[in-house]
């Protein structure tokens, strides 16, 4: 069964306050910078920079970051995952860095890309931005600014959908579960 | 999508699909290796072994920077510190070291088929570092990877190898390599350096430098094996150097725009003259940095690989 969590006005809003809240905590966005962890944060840190624009007429840079190489979990998965790349080309040391992903869940995605970040540099802070918390953290890890708290069983799965890949800009509750309703 | 062969023998049967795959992950490495910290945790507890029966510096240089820099833990083994010495057999010596519970062998040999029989006797995973005048493919996917950077496309491109394609294996897997990444491949040197029916691989040859010079957009100049020519497969160095040394004047004749590649180490002006080997036609030194790129690429997609 699937359950369509945020729409597409929905999921417009949503990034607009977590823009705003963004600027509110860090005064502005004079120290900022938004780095995307692939593939669908990489989207969010666009879209959100791009309001922050909107707001403040201040260009942000934009980083996009492929924590393959720091997983923990490379030798049990069933495929092997193509690596992208990270790419950010400004220095790190001494900014306020907000590292955007689409859904939170143990933690494990993140504690990856704070490793990565700290071998490229040391900001002044790093703080989180996910759409959605699904909650399940196996790490002591959470959000600084959180679109939508969702709580989930583990037997469900959250799809960000976003225009820039998928047919439309959206949040889906999946249950996995054979005849669940 | 991942390697088909647990192994790196060889580029021969090696897909194109594959190869792209090796090249495209070895763009990710290049970016890790200009970081302040050029270091990632991905192979953290693999043991490799580097097994170097004949002597090479910077080939083992460049995989033991590419194993530390994955995190691996990297022991050397090189045959005049071995028991080889000593009368004790390949087999028994990969035994030996397998038995210390390591995860991949990185093998340099001076017999071909040395890798394959070695990864028929242990359980590793073996990368082929060179056996003998067989194959060296690491050496020509960072070839093909330089090729690709440099030129933005390896399809379709006129590439000449110069020089000793006999007892190259640097020779065989670029043409394996190139060929199926859709170039054109040639070959120029002394009759007496190109292997009979090297046309087979379906590949060009040129008995004059300045025809080669003329032909292609990029040259692979191999080094001239000085310690090979007791066996005087031409009259003298002097000759070689009159009738095959890429130099200044050559290309200068040709006005043309050529890439000038050379795997190392060089014999400055026997097969290429020092003004080449420096000037602005030259990737040389951009080789051996791809070098290290390439072969955590290789590295990491047999290191992870399920």
């Amino acid at each position: 069964m699937t359950r369509k969590i945020i729409d597409e006005i929905g999921f417009g809003r949503t990034l607009t306050r977590l823009a705003h809240e963004i600027l509110e905590r860090n005064k502005g966005a004079g120290n900022i910078a938004i780095i995307g962890i692939r593939t669908r944060g990489e989207y969010l840190a666009k879209r959100i920079a791009d309001i922050i624009f909107s707001i403040e007429k201040k260009e942000i840079k934009i980083g996009l970051l492929d924590i393959t190489l720091y997983r923990d979990d490379l030798k049990e998965i069933q495929y092997q995952p193509l690596l992208k790349g990270t790419e950010i080309d400004f220095d790190l040391n001494k900014k306020d860095i907000i590292l955007i992903d689409d859904v939170l869940f143990t933690g494990r995605t993140v504690r990856a890309a704070l490793d990565e970040l700290t071998d490229l540099g040391r900001p002044a802070s790093i703080q989180l931005a996910v759409l959605i918390d699904r909650g399940h953290r196996e790490l002591p890890i959470r959000a600084d600014f959180v679109g939508k708290n969702l709580p989930t069983s583990l037997d469900e799965e959250v799809k960000v959908l976003m225009k820039e890949i998928d047919p439309e800009d959206s949040v889906v509750l999946k249950s996995l579960k054979e005849g669940g309703n | 999508m991942a390697l088909q062969n647990r192994h790196l023998l060889g580029l021969e049967g090696v897909s194109k699909e594959e190869i792209k795959l090796i090249l495209d992950t070895a763009t990710t490495f290049r970016e890790v290796l200009e970081r302040p910290i050029k270091k990632v945790p991905t192979l953290q507890g693999k043991t490799i072994v580097n097994l170097f029966f004949e002597s090479s510096t910077r080939t083992r240089i460049s995989f033991e920077l590419a194993e530390r820099r994955l995190s691996a833990d990297v022991v050397n083994f090189s045959a005049d510190m071995s028991s080889l010495k000593k009368g004790e057999t390949l087999k028994d010596t990969a035994r030996n070291i397998e038995a210390m519970k390591i995860d991949m062998v990185v093998m340099r040999h001076a017999s071909p088929g040395a890798a394959l029989f070695l990864s028929r006797v242990i359980d590793s995973v073996i990368i082929n570092a060179g056996d003998g005048g067989h194959e060296h493919p690491t050496q020509a996917l960072l070839d093909l990877y330089s090729i690709q950077e440099k030129h933005k496309r390896i399809d379709g491109l006129k590439i000449c190898i110069v020089g000793d394609i006999s007892h190259s294996r640097v020779a065989l897997s670029n043409i394996y390599g190139l060929k199926t990444m859709g170039a054109e491949v040639a070959v120029c040197g002394p009759a007496t350096l190109i292997p009979s029916e090297i046309e087979k691989h379906g590949i060009g040859i040129f008995n004059k430098i300045d025809d080669a010079i003329a032909w292609a957009d990029v040259l692979n100049v191999l080094r001239i094996q000085l310690e090979r020519q007791d066996r005087s497969y031409f009259p003298s160095l002097r000759e070689y150097r009159k009738y095959f040394a890429v130099t200044k004047e050559r290309i200068e004749r040709a006005e043309k725009q050529i890439t000038i590649m050379h795997p190392g180490p060089i014999n400055r002006d026997v097969e290429l003259s020092a003004d080449v080997a420096d000037g602005k036609h030259s990737i040389i030194l951009q080789q051996v940095l791809n070098g290290v790129a390439v072969r955590m690429a290789v590295l990491y997609l047999l290191g992870t690989r399920s």
